[in-house]
């Protein structure tokens, strides 16, 4: 008697919970697509506020997918070999300096954005340009890519995969595009498709470090929340979900993944 | 080239990033908290200056509140998920976990959706009910954003424990409610307070549902950005951010020795 | 290939030494087996042979008349057989097989001949477009083994190679690699710390300890005649009949033993086979444990000597727990060896 009570009550919270999560995800979708939201949906179903952020907000969706992309391209270049390294090194230098990449995991992207604005703000040709806000999320994703790729390198035993490559004539060159890049796969998989995530959704940095003429979609819906009329910023927010929803599902799925080849 | 060298040549990429663009920036904001009239007593006005202590403190409470409603709501849900198999447990499990990619932002905008003026309350209930824009709003805000985050670090801790401990204390004569309390809690202990000061951290420096609903309350984030951009009082904005960052690298810190498990902070 | 190693050592960092300056030579075609208990030092010389580890200064290596030393792994051809396989878990059977040929820059068809000639050799031909995860241990032994010999190396260096695999197929195995290594016509390496091991595949076993090579001979010679106490005890289990010798004589707890020679500074080794149990023997020890083997019974027995001392008896019953029996050992059975100055 006793233990079914706790399961309805502990039912009830699981609930109430997702009810508390969903019920005003499922009003802004409602929202993006009815005619007046203020008469409800008795006014009708619409795809004029959807066609409108299209025309308001294109380029800030165009620009947030082409800094996603130039994103995972810098975290790939720069994070990739670095895991390897980490790697091959294990020591408290290396953990030294993978806790400090990991900096800004911690600290708050408004600091970050602070301190960047304080060194390199002055380069106005820089500063104006949307490889600063690059920067910025680079900066913010790259502990990402890194730790998913360690992750996975650490779990197998690549000194011995990569001596018995050397054995048979392999350069440190070809042991890593032969033997460590492919085994790492998963993790790569794994970290790029996180990166692309969180870069599509990076607000707290890109809100301090973007100018007038570079809006990300973050920075759009902030705008918009702030100065359109309701339909326009939920169908907005429909937009960003129909892009970061299913790109979270395959990196939960890769993350899984990657996990347990880890294990 | 021999192997040491291609090692140390694939760090060099990350070395030159991280120096340029995270220790060179670090250190000028630091420099750049001295620089104002105050000099290094900045430190001191932020507990001097009733202005800044009520923030510090108001967004200390906020984010105290979270963290418990979080690990209450997330401990019993993650539990249930956990011990029970049913029809539409995935489903509950995939809208529970779909907020992680949510950023501040649209969380605020959630909320105000909720219990703004034409908020889904406001509508339902008779006379004037608003408060996305006050503490409630933004004690909900970060709920919104840290039961994922909790859930998701209490289910992987509770799918290790053994469950042949409570069977023991079973068979021993311990009653469910013991149960709980002798096994359950202490084998959950170490991840209850890694997600716990990831929760804390992040209510801590969340700009981004802060920017949406602090319009008329203030917390740290807030103030580090209206002291940047409207009072141009640049020193203070780094010293709070030094401040803040120094509170939540420090909790995280916590949090990973014990859990030994990342989970994105940022929004 | 005949493989030369003069004053070849090796020091860690930290300041162990791993290795103390070792003479080596290897025959063309001669398999040599390194045989030691872990931490002797055999691990580090074959990884120094390979070109895994770097030597102390002075060391040389010489693979007929080129001197390696300074030489990187990937340009010395050898192959070589890891304790845990490393295989590659991103390519097939035949991908791993073709690696080597494929850094030699062969062309596709060449390398397809030759992987296809020793797939057919290691009887993979079955496994060739399998993954490595789909493979067992026997299997996946066989194509580290085939993936080391396909661009005919120099040198083939095995690094316990059996030591993977569970005990039934370990001795199956053995043979099966005593009969490959003769099959390829290669200078091979092997490094074990299992005495069978090294008896069944090598045509000469170098006995280490402590960082040296203590004795090299054939099997039968080390067996027969080991120089030290160490080669004694490790290479077929010899006992040390601990007395009190004076001149031929050997006064021990269990009776008096006479000695081929004089006895003087030297511990008297015997190995199992040779203590029998005769109602005429000249020793008496008392029977702590029997067990059964099948072909023989192995008797435990105290009172003889400080240590349990055992016997091989292969008769039809043995005798029973708590029995006292009378022990005989032939004079030509027994060794002596100086006596150990310091450890092992």
């Amino acid at each position: 008697m006793f233990k079914s009570k706790t399961k309805i009550l502990q039912l009830a919270v699981t609930l109430s919970a997702c009810a508390f999560l969903l019920v005003p995800t499922i009003l802004s979708v409602m929202a993006g697509l009815t005619a007046n939201y203020f008469k409800g949906i008795s006014s009708g179903l619409t795809l004029k506020w959807i066609y409108q952020v299209w025309e308001l907000y294109a380029d800030s969706i165009f620009l947030s997918l082409w800094l996603a992309f130039a994103c995972l391209i810098c975290t790939l270049i720069i994070g990739l070999p670095a895991a390897y390294g980490l790697a091959r090194n294990p020591g408290w230098l290396s953990r030294l300096l993978e806790e400090f990449i990991s900096l800004p995991l911690a600290v708050p992207g408004l600091a970050l954005a602070l301190a960047l604005l304080q060194l390199y703000g002055s380069m106005k040709g820089f500063r104006a340009s949307w490889t600063f806000i690059l920067v910025g999320h680079v900066l913010y994703t790259l502990p990402f890519m890194v730790r998913s790729i360690l992750a996975v390198l650490a779990a197998m035993d690549l000194k011995t995969l990569e001596e018995g490559a050397a054995t048979l004539g392999a350069s440190p060159w070809q042991r890593f595009r032969d033997i460590v890049v492919p085994n790492a796969m998963p993790g790569i998989l794994a970290g790029s498709l996180t990166v692309v995530t969180l870069s599509i959704g990076e607000f707290n940095l890109t809100w301090m470090l973007h100018t007038p003429y570079l809006k990300t979609l973050p920075v759009g819906l902030a705008d918009s929340y702030a100065s359109m009329r309701l339909e326009i910023a939920s169908a907005y927010t429909l937009v960003f979900f129909i892009l970061i929803v299913p790109l979270l599902m395959a990196m939960q799925w890769a993350s899984a993944r990657a996990q347990r080849i880890a294990q | 080239m021999s192997n040491r060298t291609f090692v140390m040549a694939c760090l060099a990429p990350l070395l030159i990033f991280s120096l340029a663009f995270l220790a060179l920036p670090l250190v000028r904001l630091f420099l750049a908290s001295g620089e104002g009239d105050a000099g290094w007593a900045i430190y001191l006005d932020i507990l001097r200056k009733p202005r800044y202590l009520n923030t510090l403190v108001l967004t200390v409470l906020v984010s105290l509140a979270t963290t418990f409603a979080a690990l209450a709501v997330s401990t019993t849900a993650g539990m249930f998920l956990v011990r029970n198999r049913f029809r539409g447990r995935g489903t509950l499990l995939s809208v529970l976990t779909l907020p992680l990619a949510f950023p501040g932002v649209v969380i605020g905008f959630l909320i105000i959706l909720l219990g703004g003026r034409q908020g889904l309350v406001n509508q339902l209930t008779p006379g004037h009910v608003v408060f996305a824009y006050s503490a409630l709003g933004l004690f909900l805000g970060y709920l919104y954003f840290s039961i994922p985050r909790v859930l998701l670090t209490v289910m992987a801790a509770a799918e290790k424990l053994d469950p042949s401990l409570e069977e023991a204390a079973r068979t021993m004569g311990a009653s469910p409610y013991r149960v709980v309390i002798d096994v359950i809690l202490p084998g959950l202990m170490p991840s209850l307070i890694a997600s716990g000061a990831i929760a804390f951290a992040t209510a801590m420096g969340a700009f981004g549902t802060a920017f949406t609903l602090a319009t008329n309350i203030d917390v740290i984030p807030m103030v580090i950005y209206t002291e940047f951009t409207l009072s141009a009082n640049i020193a203070m904005a780094s010293a709070l951010s030094i401040v803040l960052g120094i509170i939540t690298w420090i909790l995280l810190l916590i949090a990973r020795s014990l859990s030994g498990s990342t989970v994105a902070a940022g929004g | 290939m005949t493989l030369r190693l003069t004053h070849t050592a090796k020091t860690y960092p930290d300041g162990t030494k791993a290795l103390l300056p070792t003479d080596l030579s290897v025959e063309r075609g001669e398999i040599v087996s390194l045989l030691g208990p872990s931490g002797c030092g055999k691990t580090t010389l074959l990884r120094i042979i390979a070109g895994l580890e770097t030597p102390d200064a002075g060391s040389d290596i010489w693979f007929d008349d080129d001197n390696v030393t300074a030489l990187p792994v990937e340009r010395r051809q050898v192959g070589m057989v890891f304790q845990s396989y490393a295989l590659f878990p991103n390519m097939s059977v035949r991908a791993n097989i073709g690696y080597g040929l494929k850094m030699q820059k062969l062309s596709k068809p060449e390398i397809e001949a030759r992987v296809t000639e020793v797939l057919e050799m290691c009887q993979l031909q079955p496994f060739a477009g399998r993954a490595i995860t789909a493979l067992s241990g026997g299997q996946r032994q066989r194509v580290a083994l085939a993936r080391a010999i396909a661009p005919r190396p120099r040198l083939l260096l095995l690094d316990e190679p059996l030591s993977a695999l569970d005990a039934s197929l370990r001795e199956a195995l053995r043979d099966e690699l005593a009969v490959l290594l003769r099959e390829f016509d290669i200078t091979a390496i092997f490094v074990t710390h299992d005495q069978d091991e090294a008896m069944a595949i090598a045509d000469r076993v170098a006995v280490m300890s402590q960082g040296r090579v203590v004795q090299s001979g054939t099997p039968e010679d080390l067996y027969r005649n080991p120089n030290s106490a160490f080669v004694a005890g490790f290479v077929g289990n010899a006992m040390a009949l601990r007395g009190r010798a004076d001149g031929t004589a050997l006064h021990l707890d269990g009776g008096v033993l006479s000695l081929p020679s004089d006895g003087g500074g030297q511990t008297v080794f015997v190995r199992a086979e040779d203590v029998r149990i005769n109602d005429d023997g000249p020793l008496h020890g008392k029977v702590e444990t029997v067990t059964f083997l099948g072909t023989h019974y192995r008797i435990n027995l105290s009172g003889v000597t400080s240590n349990l001392l055992a016997s091989i008896h292969a008769g039809q019953e043995a005798p029973e727990v708590g029995e006292t029996v009378k022990l005989s050992i032939k004079p030509e059975a027994l060794m002596l060896l100086p006596n150990e100055t310091g450890g092992a």
